[in-house]
C-alpha cells in the first residue's frame, strides 16, 4: 500500500469483526496481515500469480445483503449494521480481493476444520524427514502443522514413494517426496525468471515436479525457487547439509554485484558465512536475488585473500605499512584510483585524502550486460556514492588513459589504488615501472603483487557502510563476520592515510563519520547511519540527472523515467 | 427396435438398419433443414427459442442452456468460441459416442445452429482420446458438411462463416470439466480454473468468451430449431423438458442407452420394464442414477419429497421419476444420465474401492484435498478389500470425504467425495462389519 493513496481510494472490509480500510482489490491474506491476523497459506506468494491450489487459506466469506428492489444494503435491526449473507462454502482468501463491505471470518470452527483437513492431507504422503531435512527450522509445513494441524495421524496406509534426489540444475536439488505441489517454483521460473523450465508430470498424488525434457533449471535466478519453496523439496546444492538454520544469525546486507543494490540477508555462525538470501525490498529487488550474488560470500575465505600488510612484499606491522604509505603520500606527485565498490563513507574519506594532498582521483568503470532483472549494466555497486561524495565529477571510464598520460609526462610518482587492478585498467609495464603503488584491497591481483605497500582491507561482509544504487537509493549494510587478523577496516586505513598525509584527524567510525558527511554533503544533510530505513532512502539526484549512466531497465528501475 | 415407452428425438436413427453416417443419408432424412431454417432467422430469435425450450445441459450439471448463452460476454469485442464437450468420461455414461458413431451430422448441425445463434466463428469439438473412430467420423462429417456448404466460409450463401475443428484429448477424465478442457485445448495441463473469475462465458478459451456444451445438449438444439422452443418445452415435464438419454449398465437383463421424455419414466419402470429387471435369482441392491459421481441409492430407502404444488410424496427408489429435480430432491442427481445398477451379488465396499481407484487415478492433482483425499480413500478401500478392514474404516472414509467436498478448485472434489459419503452413509453396516463378512467375494483378490 503506497502512502500516496487518498482515503477515497480505500474501502472498508471486516475481518473477524474488525474493520480495516484497504485499497480496493487488496488480497485478503495481506489485508488480514495488516491487522495482525495470520491466514496460513502455502501456494500464495505476494510476488507471483495466484493459483489457489493448496487450500490452506480457506476462510468464511460474506457480503452485505442487498435489497433486490432498491439494491441498497439491508440493515440488521439488532445491530444497526448491514446484514451479511455468509457463503455456505469456505472460500480461499488468496483469491479474494477486497470489495466494498466484504466480510471474512478466520477463526470459526469451519475454518479450523478446513485447516486441519488440509494439513492432514499434506502430511499423509509426506516423509518424516525433518531430522535430516535442510528446511527444518524454517519449514512452513512444520510451522503450520504445529499451528493448525490436529497433532495426531489417522493414516495407516503406505506412503507414496517418489524420487529423493533429482538434480534440477547445478544449484538446485529436488526431493519429490517433500514437494507439496504448490507450484511456486514453476510460477517463479515462468513469471519472474522468464525461463519456463519447470512443470508437473503425472497426475493426482503421483504428480512430480520436473524440468522439461532436455532442459535444466540453470538460469541465474534458480536458487530463488529454493527460497520460496515452502518445504524442503528444493534445496540449494551449496547450502545442503552444511548447517541447521537455527544456529545461524542473520545480518542485513547489500549485494555488491551491481548497481541494483539487491537487499540481502547474510547467514553466519561463529565467524563463518553459510549462505546469502534475498531480503525483501518492494522498491528494489522484491524477494529475489541472483544466484551469482549468493556465492560472493566465498570471497571471504578465498585463497588469494590478502591477510597481512606488507611493504615490498615483506609482511610488516600495520603501523609500519601505514607509515611507509604516509611517506610516499607526503612526497607528492600522488594520484588516486578510487573504487565504485567502496562504500559511501570510504569514498568520502578517499576524497578527503585526495583533497589533503591535492591528488587527482579517478574511478574505474565496470560495465557489462544487464540482465533486465536484478543485475544492471553497472557492476560497480556504488558509482553514485563517488559522485555524491564528490570523489568524481562524472561517470567513470574503463581505461585510465588520463592517468597513463600524466604518468608518462612524469607528473605522477605514486598511485593509491583502492582495490583496482591497474593493469586491467589500461596501465602497462611502461607506466607501472615509473610509479610506486599503495594498494588497499581485499584480494591479491597483479597490482597488489607489484605494490610497494599493501594494506589489506575488509569485504562487504565484514564491515559497516552504505551504497547508493542506480535509483540513488542510499542503502546500509552491516558486518556479519570479522575480517582476517591482519586486515583493517578501510575507514581506519583511509583516515590513517589522511592523517599521515597531513590532512588532520578524521573520525574513522561510522557514526562519527556520518556527522561530518551530513554536514558536508548536501544530499545527505538529514541522514544518520543508524536511522536509515531498512529499505533505504531515496536521495535527491537532480545534480546528476544529465550524466550518461550505463544502466538499462531492470526490476523497479527504468532510466527513462 | 425402440421400446414403445421411448420417445426418440436424438436417437431417431440410431441403430436403424441402413442408416449411415454419410451426408447423403443424413440429407435424405431431412438433415440440415433446421440449419437452413435457422440461418434465415435472426440469431437472437434462436437464443430465444432455446430459452423458451427450457433445455438443460446434458453434460452433468443440468444448467439452463438458454441462460448459459445469455451470460456470454458479447460486449468485449473478443471472438466468442463454442466448445463441444465430447470427452464423455463419466463412468457409466455412453450416449455421446452413439451420436458421434451413428449420426455425426446431427451433432454438426446442432453445432452450426448454435454457432449462428451465438455468432461464433470457430467451434472446437474436444473428443476424448479413447474415441479414435469417433474423431475420424467427425472429421469426415465436417469435411462433407464443408463440401455441402453447411460449414466453412459463406455458409449457405449467407455471408456467415464458421469453422469446426476436432481436437482429440489425451485421455484424462478431468478434461471433461469445462475449464480443465479449455486449458487442455490451449495446450496445457488440464488444471481446472478457479471460478470466479474464470467463467467460460467471460474468460474462457484464450481468455475469450466461450460456450461449453455437451454433445447431447447441442443435438437438442437442432431439434429445438426444427420444432420451436415451445414445442420442445411440451415434451417431458415442467422444468425438465425434452427428451433425455439414459445409459443403463450393470446388473439388469437389457443394459443399453434409451431415450425418454424427461421425467416421464420412473427408475423402477426403467430398470424393471425397459431393462428387463434383475438377472435371474437376483434382487436389486443399489443404483447410481446419474454417472459414477452421483450419490448411490439403496433399494428399500424411502424419500419424502415436496412436489412443486406443495404436496408431499413418499417415494421408494423405484418411484423416482428420472429427471434432474426429482433425483436432486432424493439427495442425488441426474448428472450425465449414466444409471449403474448393482444387484445383491455386489460387495459394496469392493464397488466403492473400484470407484475410488478411478477417482484417485483421475484427480488432476492440482489442489490438496482432492489430490490427497482421493488417493487416501482409494488406499483405505483397497486395504479393506485386501482383508485388512477395521470397524472404524467407514467412519474414517466418510471423514476424509467430508474434508474434500466443498473445498476444492473444481467439482471433481464433490465428484470423488459423494460416492464415498453416500456408500458409507447408506451401507454403513457393510463397512463396519466388513472384516467379519461371511463370504468374501472374488473381488477381494481382484482389487487387492
Ligand atoms: C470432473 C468433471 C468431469 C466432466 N466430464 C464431462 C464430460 O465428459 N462431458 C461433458 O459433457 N461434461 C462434463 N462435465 C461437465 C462440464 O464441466 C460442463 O458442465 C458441461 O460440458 C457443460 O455442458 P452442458 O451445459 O451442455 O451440460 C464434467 C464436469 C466435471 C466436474
Ligand atoms: S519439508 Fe518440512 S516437514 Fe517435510 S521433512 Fe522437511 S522440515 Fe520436515
Ligand atoms: S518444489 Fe517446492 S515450490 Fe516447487 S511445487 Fe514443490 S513444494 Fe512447491
Ligand atoms: S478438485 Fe481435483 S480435479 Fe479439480 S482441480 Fe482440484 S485436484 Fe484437480
Ligand atoms: S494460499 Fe494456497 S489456496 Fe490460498
Amino acid at each position: 500500500m503506497s502512502s500516496a493513496l487518498k482515503p477515497a481510494d480505500l474501502i472498508t472490509v471486516t475481518i473477524d469483526g474488525r474493520e480495516i480500510a484497504v485499497p480496493k482489490g487488496t488480497n485478503m491474506i495481506e489485508a488480514a496481515q495488516v491487522l495482525g491476523i495470520e491466514i496460513p497459506h502455502f501456494c500464495y506468494h505476494s510476488k507471483l500469480s495466484v493459483v489457489g491450489n493448496c487450500r490452506m487459506c480457506l476462510v468464511e466469506m460474506g457480503l452485505p445483503a442487498l435489497d433486490p428492489a432498491t439494491k441498497q444494503p439491508v440493515m440488521d435491526p439488532a445491530t444497526g449494521k448491514p446484514k451479511i449473507n455468509w457463503v455456505a462454502k469456505p472460500t480461499i482468501a488468496c483469491f479474494t480481493n477486497a470489495s466494498p463491505g466484504l466480510h471474512i471470518r478466520t477463526g470459526t470452527p469451519l475454518v479450523r476444520e478446513c485447516r486441519e483437513g488440509v494439513m492432514e492431507f499434506l502430511l499423509v504422503n509426506h516423509p518424516l524427514d525433518c531430522p535430516i531435512c535442510d528446511q527444518a527450522g524454517e519449514c512452513k509445513l512444520q510451522e503450520q502443522a504445529t499451528g493448525y494441524g490436529r497433532g495426531y495421524s489417522r493414516y495407516i496406509e503406505q506412503k507414496n514413494v517418489k524420487p529423493k534426489r533429482t538434480l534440477l540444475g547445478p544449484r538446485v536439488m529436488l526431493d519429490d517426496e517433500r514437494c507439496i505441489l504448490c507450484s511456486r517454483c514453476i510460477r517463479f521460473s515462468k513469471e519472474i525468471a522468464r525461463d519456463d523450465v519447470l512443470g508437473f508430470i503425472d497426475r493426482g498424488s503421483h504428480s512430480t515436479l520436473a524440468c522439461y525434457p532436455g532442459r535444466k533449471l540453470e538460469n541465474n535466478y534458480s536458487v530463488n525457487t529454493v527460497d520460496i519453496c515452502p518445504v524442503g523439496a528444493l534445496t540449494s546444492t551449496d547450502f545442503r547439509f552444511k548447517m541447521r538454520v537455527w544456529f545461524l544469525k542473520t545480518t542485513p546486507s547489500i549485494c555488491p554485484e551491481s548497481s541494483v543494490g539487491v537487499n540481502t540477508e547474510v547467514w553466519s555462525r561463529e565467524g563463518v558465512v553459510y549462505r546469502i538470501t534475498p531480503r525483501r525490498n518492494d522498491e528494489v529487488n522484491d524477494t529475489w536475488m541472483a544466484d551469482s550474488g549468493r556465492l560472493l560470500y566465498k570471497q571471504v575465505t578465498a585463497d588469494h585473500r590478502l591477510r597481512e600488510p606488507s611493504v615490498d612484499g615483506t609482511t610488516v606491522a600495520g603501523a609500519e605499512a601505514l607509515a611507509q604509505a604516509g611517506a610516499l603520500l607526503k612526497a607528492g606527485g600522488v594520484a588516486i584510483v578510487g573504487s565504485g565498490r567502496s562504500s559511501v563513507e570510504e569514498q568520502f574519506l578517499t576524497r578527503k585524502l585526495a583533497d589533503a594532498i591535492a591528488a587527482p582521483a579517478w574511478l574505474v568503470s565496470r560495465v557489462g550486460q544487464g540482465d533486465g532483472l536484478l543485475i544492471s549494466a553497472d557492476r560497480n555497486p556504488n558509482v553514485r556514492g563517488a559522485l555524491v561524495t564528490g570523489l568524481i565529477k562524472t561517470v567513470p571510464e574503463a581505461e585510465l588513459t588520463e592517468l597513463a598520460a600524466q604518468i608518462a609526462a612524469g607528473k605522477i610518482k605514486t598511485v593509491v589504488s583502492i582495490g583496482e587492478d591497474l593493469t586491467a585498467a589500461g596501465l602497462g609495464e611502461a607506466q607501472l615501472n615509473r610509479i610506486a603503488i599503495v594498494y588497499l584491497g581485499t584480494h591479491a591481483n597483479a597490482t597488489s603483487a607489484g605494490a610497494k605497500v599493501v594494506l589489506p582491507t575488509l569485504t562487504v561482509f565484514e564491515k559497516a557502510g552504505t551504497f547508493i544504487n542506480q535509483q540513488f537509493r542510499l542503502q546500509r549494510f552491516a558486518p556479519a563476520v570479522p575480517g582476517p587478523q591482519g586486515a583493517a577496516d578501510d575507514l581506519v586505513i583511509l583516515a590513517g592515510l589522511v592523517e599521515a598525509a597531513g590532512g588532520g584527524a578524521l573520525a574513522s567510525d561510522i557514526d562519527g563519520l556520518w556527522t561530518t558527511l551530513a554536514s558536508e554533503i548536501k544530499p545527505l544533510a538529514t541522514v544518520t547511519y543508524q536511522n536509515l530505513p531498512a529499505t533505504g532512502l531515496l536521495l535527491d539526484a537532480s545534480d546528476f540527472s544529465d550524466l550518461p549512466f550505463p544502466e538499462d531497465e531492470t526490476l523497479h528501475f527504468n532510466p527513462k523515467q | 427396435m425402440p421400446h414403445p415407452a421411448e420417445r426418440r428425438l436424438i436417437f431417431e436413427h440410431v441403430d436403424e438398419p441402413g442408416y449411415t453416417t454419410d451426408l447423403p443419408c443424413y440429407l435424405a432424412h431431412g438433415g440440415y433443414e433446421a440449419l437452413k431454417k435457422s440461418v434465415a432467422r435472426k440469431p437472437e430469435e434462436l437464443i430465444d427459442e432455446v430459452k423458451k425450450s427450457g433445455l438443460r445441459g446434458r453434460g452433468g450439471a443440468g444448467f439452463s442452456c438458454g441462460v448459459k448463452w445469455t451470460l456470454v460476454d458479447r460486449k468485449s469485442g473478443k471472438p466468442i468460441y463454442l466448445i463441444v464437450n465430447a470427452d464423455e468420461s463419466e463412468p457409466g455414461t455412453f450416449k455421446d459416442r452413439y451420436i458421434i458413431h451413428q449420426d455425426p451430422h446431427q451433432l454438426v448441425e446442432g453445432i452450426m445452429i448454435t454457432c449462428w445463434a451465438n455468432q461464433v466463428r470457430q467451434a472446437y469439438i474436444y473428443i476424448r482420446g479413447e474415441f479414435p473412430r469417433g474423431a475420424r467420423l467427425l472429421e469426415h462429417a465436417i469435411a462433407e458438411a464443408r463440401a455441402g456448404n453447411f460449414v466453412g466460409p459463406n455458409i449457405l450463401g449467407t455471408g456467415y462463416s464458421c469453422e469446426i475443428y476436432v481436437h482429440r484429448g489425451a485421455g484424462a477424465y478431468i478434461c471433461g470439466e469445462e475449464t480443465g478442457l479449455i486449458e487442455s485445448l490451449e495446450g496445457k495441463r488440464p488444471y481446472p480454473r478457479i471460478k470466479p473469475p474464470f467463467f467460460p462465458a467471460v474468460l474462457g478459451l484464450y481468455q475469450c468468451p466461450t460456450i461449453v456444451n455437451n454433445v447431447e445438449t447441442l443435438c437438442h438444439v437442432k431439434h429445438i430449431a426444427a420444432m420451436g422452443g415451445e414445442a420442445f418445452a411440451r415434451i417431458g415435464t415442467l422444468n425438465n423438458t425434452g427428451t433425455r438419454l439414459l445409459c443403463v449398465s450393470g446388473h439388469v437383463q437389457r443394459p443399453g442407452t434409451y431415450e425418454f421424455e424427461s421425467g416421464k419414466i420412473t427408475l423402477g419402470r426403467l430398470l424393471n420394464e425397459i431393462c428387463g429387471g434383475p438377472r435371474p435369482g437376483r434382487q436389486f441392491k443399489a443404483v447410481i442414477p446419474g454417472g459414477s459421481s452421483s450419490k448411490i441409492l439403496r433399494f428399500g430407502e424411502r424419500f419424502k419429497v415436496k412436489q412443486r404444488d406443495g404436496t408431499m410424496v413418499d417415494w421408494g427408489v423405484e418411484d423416482i421419476p428420472m429427471d434432474f429435480d426429482s433425483l436432486a430432491a432424493c439427495g442425488t442427481m441426474g448428472g450425465s444420465g449414466g444409471v449403474i445398477v448393482m444387484d445383491d451379488s455386489v460387495d459394496i465396499v469392493a464397488a466403492l474401492a473400484n470407484l475410488n481407484a478411478f477417482y484417485a487415478h483421475e484427480s488432476c492433482g492440482q489442489c490438496t484435498p482432492c489430490r490427497e483425499g482421493s488417493l487416501w480413500m482409494k488406499k483405505i478401500t483397497a486395504r479393506m478389500v485386501r482383508g485388512e478392514a477395521r470397524p472404524e474404516d467407514g467412519a474414517l472414509l466418510k471423514s476424509v470425504a467430508d474434508q474434500i467436498a466443498g473445498r476444492t478448485i473444481c467439482p471433481f472434489g464433490e465428484a470423488c467425495a459423494w460416492p464415498t459419503q453416500s456408500f458409507v452413509q447408506k451401507f454403513g453396516d457393510e463397512f463396519r462389519n466388513y472384516a467379519s463378512r461371511p463370504n468374501p467375494g472374488p473381488a477381494a483378490t481382484e482389487l487387492a
